[in-house]
């Protein structure tokens, strides 16, 4: 199947998904307006992937800032991911933070609480 | 406003320690140049990078809440001044930042408003945290994706209690003033 990139603007994340290698990053500032519209392109392309994923996925979210109305869409993504792993699969999530970014690192620990997905919460100098 | 009140507007805002106000039409492309601007200025500044991120979501949050309010009351009005019309002013003094905004509001949406407002001030950081996170797990969402977060999130991060006013305009709309301070 056909790779997702999406290049990353001052509202966008830089989206990467590559089927073959089972990596998925989302890197950047995801603070749209509809952000709904702008998650569908990743959902849609999750759920042909978890027909045949890759035998072991990892998710790479390194996120600057993200606003509540993607933070919706984030849990879909991540809900989307657990129904890959539910049947069978590996799934693991890293999730990266700014060092003294608290604020993101509850953010991980609150995706961590809520979905069943394996998360690695880790702390960087710069995302 | 008369030619001879320019410098006076000039030196209330300056004296205000304003550093970015705009009043008219809300637009997508005017959230990114604020932000633009915002940022720059806090680097200049050097603010640290906690706060920046503080300032910037709380910045984020705001617009985007009267963006897609102005988008909902919209249909109702004819009055082409309070169509779209809104207003957010940025002031920074002693390394304290306070984003004010300012829309309009139909008044029968207020004592949700109002209820929303004071459920958040009566909250502590924790208990912020977890209805955040409850709304998040169980909450629904508009079409257009807005979650009923935005209040929680900006008083997350401001770590202050709101400050509001809501101020009758007719019977049938409200000014709503919101002031949120980063320290």
């Amino acid at each position: 199947m056909d790779n997702l990139i999406i290049e990353g603007t001052p509202k966008t994340p830089t989206v990467e998904f590559d089927a073959a290698a089972g990596k998925i990053v989302l890197k950047g500032r995801s603070i749209p307006e509809n952000s709904i519209e702008f998650y569908k392109p990743m959902q849609d392309w999750l759920a042909q992937y978890g027909s045949t994923p890759a035998t072991q996925t990892v998710v790479d979210i390194r996120l600057e800032y993200f606003n509540t109305s993607s933070s919706k869409c984030i849990l879909d993504f991540f809900k989307k991911l657990e129904t890959i792993k539910d049947s069978g699969n590996q799934v693991t999530v890293n999730w990266y933070f700014e060092t003294d970014d608290e604020d993101m690192q509850e953010a991980g620990e609150d995706y961590e609480a809520i979905v069943g997905l394996p998360f690695t919460i880790i702390e960087v100098d710069e995302i | 406003m008369a030619i001879s009140d320019v410098y006076d507007f000039y030196r209330r805002m300056e004296d205000d320690h304003i550093i970015l106000s705009f009043k008219g039409a809300f637009t997508e492309d005017l959230l990114t140049s604020i932000l633009h601007i915002v940022e720059g200025k806090m680097e200049d500044l050097q603010v640290d990078t906690k706060k920046k991120k503080r300032v910037f979501n709380v910045l984020v949050e705001s617009f985007q809440n009267l963006y897609h309010h102005i988008e909902e009351m919209a249909p109702d009005r004819g009055d082409s001044e309070k169509d779209n019309s809104a207003m957010i002013i940025v002031k920074y003094e002693n390394h304290r930042f306070t984003i004010i905004t300012g829309n309009f509001v139909n008044s029968n949406r207020i004592p949700e408003l109002r209820h929303k407002l004071d459920t958040v001030n009566a909250l502590n950081d924790e208990a912020l945290r977890e209805l955040y996170r409850s709304k998040l797990e169980n909450g629904g969402r508009t079409e257009k994706g807005t979650a009923g977060l935005g209040l929680i999130d900006i008083a997350r991060k401001s770590k202050n209690k709101l400050d509001y006013e809501i101020i009758d305009v007719t019977e049938s709309i409200g000014f709503f003033c919101l002031s949120v301070l980063i320290d």
